[in-house]
């Protein structure tokens, strides 16, 4: 095997808390780029794929263990990377040629140099007749295309991607990750090794050499395989829907890494969670699980995660959270990529609508730490209002700022739908509205 | 025949225009570069000729054109040095987080000083630098005008600095942007349009208290500096109704010639700095901009001399990657110990000097008596409850006239430039005349105050009201019609909620205008007397004219106090409102 371009050694990414507790981003992870691979890392949102990206191009530094360039410590940016992002990046206040010159601008390469090279990678992308045009003329595609030009016109070793094409409508981006390719495969691509991270299971396979799969909280690698499919690569190729097949799978597994601990078992009213992880409510709305459950309910009762995301257009962010209530909530299980409804779940189908809250609220109760935990604390309350920080400080300890506002969004959500308890926006509160107050505890 | 004739006459005529407009445009701008040099040597005759602080100013209109120019001299300097201050300073404030919490409270405080408490410090700072020549003088006032325009251009370019895009930020970074490269292609364009918007806003500031950045009396000096503003204030001091209007003709000719040569094509240039991913069609364009553009001259300029400039400047940086903005969240410990030293002595300087300043303000402040404490805080209720007035007058025209300008496109197209105008003439030059109106009706500066307040801060409310109503989507008033609401539903529902993040906007910045205004409304030399009433404003105006030290020093800290917890309590948490709730989310 050759030598690594870019390699990470136990690389780790967290924020400390006050006292001994923090909270962890990235467990630490190995990780290598080596040359004349296209290396896709895939992972659900809060895997913490963008972050890894980051450390190994050097723009964040790690919390712990170090990133090496050809076997040297990396200290701010790297020299000889480029990077290609989501939102496109470009400087709408240069002109085509300007953004792409930039670079070499940096470089303090000569005007006249700096001209024909950057005429020259816009003519490679397509984009010849462009160069004095600012990029608010441009479409969607035609400025991703400007990033890749500025990503290559400075001959990067490795070019890193950071969900190149999840800005761009379904068929730009095909289009542009088929030119992609062709340069690749051409060699027409002034760089040793494509480093691209993606959430779109598909799109890893018809580019990777070798795919990479992130878990979550925190985010660690979960899988690491060469895949040899030949190119070009056929969507209908039962070797291609094997490969998607698998990494459904993966993705799909239980957490097995430090398993959930569940503080049910130690009592709703037990605050030492501190040691203890912290259940994750995923970032699901009760009417998705629903949609989710009549699908289901509507087919034979089991069905492939993947063919089911395909056939609803879905890319795993959107779906897997859904599963992952569902199965929470007891609707569904979950085993070997496939998603199979339960007793309950069908019980929930055939409901209407005031029974399903009814069969929500007793499931959310029952298997939402988050959800309980609101409630109960809510009971314990005289006025039955508690403020938002409150909560904050509980969760706090557990997840970033980010991902703390995220569950209590997604708790508002469910605890709405299972008239549990409500929110005040203004005055930043949770509260138990008055027939719930009654409803939950009778005669009180 | 005569068809082909006047074809080719035609042809000839675009092509001899073709010929010599760039031509014509290229004599202009070498005019105008003459001019300029022409300028800078009478500037610089007249600054180190002999000081006269206290200049004989003379009524004659045949003075107007002089005066003029002295005092676009001093408003243009003065905004250059605001210019780079603000830059400065944002820059510092986003780069060093030790000092940007400091640095943030000070622009806080600063901001809610008026012009006339900056005005012993700085006046007998520079008549004791420059004693024997004209420009200690003239310092003096154009840092007094530097006062009133630099904070809010300050808090501009930091805040435009602090909502540059993560990825942008990025970008720069791993292309290994050098730091003049990152600040010439990222952070300046980005910051350009706020700084623009608010150049104007504080230019407009300057002319406000040009009269009394001026003329104005010390304990017993008296400093007069020809100018507009010593000339409109001269002429209201002798009730010379005539020279007024001069001054006033000649005062708004200059204002809207500014507006016209630079800041039409300023904004029409900064256009292209605008942070948007799709074009939006009504681009604001300037006639005098394209014509630069044109200029064959100053394109030969620009590839012979700053062309290469930069480039070599590009080349250097780039040769030395030291230059390099560090990593925000890396691991410090690289800041060598010379640095670490150098920080602590400054930190230590810093510390003696504030420390001497707040001991030499308790010295002065042992002379206020208790009973001087006490008039000073009934007079800063009393210009507090003038504000609110002014402020609820305001509101009550300008809210109504503002929604109906932004909701019907073309009243706007007549009344928005009409109001610029309008906007652009200073309140203060308008005083003599008010006053004189004021006066025949038996009125006095009592509620005139409030008036003349009113006067300067109204379009704040205004424009943002315009443009609060023009981003209500149509879709929203289309509800208000297709479901038939009553004028007060649609204005409960709709309208206000809709315009109220932008009329919070309108309202600080009314509120604090109004604040600064008090020093020139409530106590104003006229037709040989001192006209006055009972306010804060007053209060720091006549200490000023006195040299009262004690009485300025304390007035101006409960000003400050005043405007800040304003701020704090009332502004702040009603403006967080209007970003969180009242947001017009797509």
């Amino acid at each position: 095997m050759p030598d690594p371009l870019i390699e990470a050694r136990h690389v780790e990414k967290y924020y400390a808390q006050e006292g001994d507790t923090r909270i962890q981003v990235i467990a630490p992870t190995d990780l290598a780029v080596y040359p004349d691979e296209i290396l896709a890392v895939l992972g659900p949102s809060g895997s913490g794929k963008s972050t890894l990206l980051r450390m190994l191009t050097g723009l964040s530094a790690p919390s712990a263990g170090q990133v090496l360039w050809h076997g040297q410590p990396v200290v701010g940016p790297c020299e000889n990377v480029s990077i290609v992002f989501q939102s496109f990046a470009l400087f709408p206040w240069l002109t085509v040629l300007e953004n792409v010159e930039a670079p070499l601008k940096a470089r303090g390469v000569a005007a006249a140099e700096r001209r024909t090279r950057g005429l020259k990678i816009l003519d490679t992308v397509g984009l010849d007749g462009f160069e004095m045009a600012y990029p608010k003329e441009l479409s969607g595609g035609m400025k991703q295309r400007v990033g890749f030009a500025r990503a290559l016109v400075v001959e990067p070793e490795v070019l890193f991607m950071d969900e190149p094409f999840s800005a761009l409508d379904v068929l730009t981006a095909e289009n542009l990750r088929g030119e992609l390719l062709d340069l690749w495969s051409d060699k027409k691509l002034p760089t040793r090794a494509v480093f691209i991270v993606t959430h779109n299971i598909e799109e890893a396979v018809l580019l990777a050499d070798r795919i990479v799969v992130l878990g979550k909280n925190p985010g660690r690698i979960r899988t690491d395989f060469h895949v040899s499919l030949p190119r070009p690569r056929d969507r209908k190729n039962p070797f291609f829907e094997q490969i998607v097949d698998r990494v459904y799978k993966v993705l799909t597994l239980p957490d097995q890494a430090p398993a959930v601990a569940d503080i049910a078992a130690a009592g709703p009213a037990n605050g030492s969670a501190a040691t203890t992880k912290f259940q994750m409510l995923p970032h699901a709305r009760p009417g998705g699980v629903s949609g989710l459950l009549e699908i289901l309910a509507d087919s034979t009762g089991r069905e492939d995660i993947y063919k089911l995301a395909d056939e609803l257009a879905f890319e795993i962010d959107d779906l897997l959270p859904t599963v992952e209530a569902a199965a929470m909530l007891g609707f569904v299980t979950v085993s070997e990529g496939d998603v199979e409804i339960t007793g309950a779940g069908r019980a929930f189908v055939e409901s209407d609508v005031l029974q399903r809250k009814e069969l929500f609220r007793t499931a959310a109760l029952e298997h939402a730490v988050l959800i309980r935990q609101i409630t109960r604390a809510l009971e314990k309350k005289a006025n039955h209002k508690l403020n938002d920080e409150f909560f904050h400080d509980i969760l706090d300890e557990h997840f970033t700022e980010g991902e703390t506002q995220l569950q209590l969004e997604t708790a508002i959500v469910w605890g709405r739908f299972a008239e549990l308890f409500d929110h005040d926006s203004n005055g930043k509160y949770f509260f138990t509205p008055e027939e719930t107050a009654a409803a939950v505890n009778p005669e009180s | 025949m005569p068809v082909s004739n006047v074809n080719s006459r035609q042809m000839w005529r675009a092509r001899l225009q073709q010929r010599t407009w760039p031509v014509l445009i290229d004599l202009a701008v070498f005019a105008a570069l003459l001019a300029v040099l022409g300028a800078l040597a009478a500037v610089a005759r007249y600054w180190f000729s002999a000081a006269v602080p206290a200049a004989e100013i003379s009524r004659s209109p045949r003075a107007l054109p002089l005066y003029a120019f002295y005092s676009l001299v001093r408003m243009a300097t003065a905004y250059l040095l605001s210019l780079i201050f603000a830059v400065a300073y944002g820059y510092i404030a986003t780069y060093s987080k030790r000092w940007q919490g400091v640095m943030l409270a000070i622009l806080d405080i600063l901001q809610s000083i008026p012009v006339l408490s900056f005005l012993p410090g700085v006046m007998l700072a520079m008549v004791a630098l420059f004693p024997t020549r004209q420009m200690g003088v003239e310092f003096g006032s154009i840092i007094l005008i530097f006062t009133g325009q630099v904070w809010n251009m300050a808090f501009s370019f930091y805040a435009s600095l602090q909502a540059i895009p993560r990825e942008l930020r990025e970008a720069s970074r791993v292309y290994r942007f050098s730091r003049l490269q990152t600040f010439l292609q990222l952070e300046l364009p980005y910051g350009s349009i706020g700084l623009v918007w608010n150049s104007m806003v504080s230019v407009a500031g300057g002319w406000f208290f040009l009269m009394a950045c001026e003329m104005f009396q010390l304990g017993k000096r008296d400093f007069r500096l020809p100018g507009l503003g010593s000339f409109l204030q001269s002429a209201a001091s002798a009730g010379d109704t005539g020279a007024i209007i001069w001054g006033l003709v000649a005062m708004i000719a200059v204002i809207v010639l500014i507006d016209q040569l630079i800041w039409r094509p300023a904004i029409a240039w900064s256009d292209k700095f605008k942070f948007e991913q799709v074009e939006s069609n009504a681009a604001p364009a300037s006639g005098i901009l394209n014509l630069l553009r044109r200029s064959p001259l100053l394109t030969r300029l620009r590839e012979t001399v700053f062309t290469p400039l930069a480039e070599r400047m590009y080349r250097h940086y780039a040769q030395h990657p030291a230059a390099q903005p560090e990593m925000p969240d890396a691991g410090q410990g690289t800041a060598s110990p010379w640095r670490v030293a150098a920080g602590y002595a400054s930190a230590v300087v810093l510390l003696m000097a504030i420390g001497y300043g707040v001991f030499e303000a308790f010295r002065t402040l042992r002379a206020v008596t208790s009973a001087e404490l006490v008039v000073t805080v009934q007079a800063a209720l009393a210009t507090f409850l003038r504000v609110a007035v002014s402020l609820i007058i305001a509101s009550a025209w300008a809210i109504p006239a503002g929604v109906a300008i932004g909701f019907h496109p073309r009243l706007a197209r007549i009344a928005q430039p009409l109001a610029q105008i309008a906007a652009s003439v200073p309140a203060t030059a308008l005083f003599p005349v008010i006053l004189l109106g004021l006066i025949s009706l038996g009125g006095g500066l009592g509620t005139g105050s409030i008036l003349l307040m009113l006067l300067g801060t109204q379009w704040y409310i205004l424009f943002n009201v315009i443009a609060g109503a023009i981003a209500i989507p149509s879709d929203l008033k289309e509800v208000a019609d297709v479901f038939r609401f009553s004028t007060v539903q649609r204005w409960r529902t709709v309208i206000l909620p809709g315009i109220y993040p932008y009329l919070i906007t309108g309202l600080v910045t009314a509120s604090g205008g109004a604040w600064n205004a008090s020093i020139i409304a409530e106590y104003f030399h006229f037709k040989g007397t001192v006209l006055s009433t009972f306010g804060l404003g007053a209060q720091i105006s006549s200490a000023t004219d006195s040299g009262n030290f004690a009485v300025l020093l304390l007035s101006t800290m409960v000003m400050a106090t005043f405007v800040v917890t304003v701020n704090r309590l009332l502004w702040r948490p009603l403006y967080r409102l209007g970003e969180t709730r009242f947001r017009l989310e797509n």
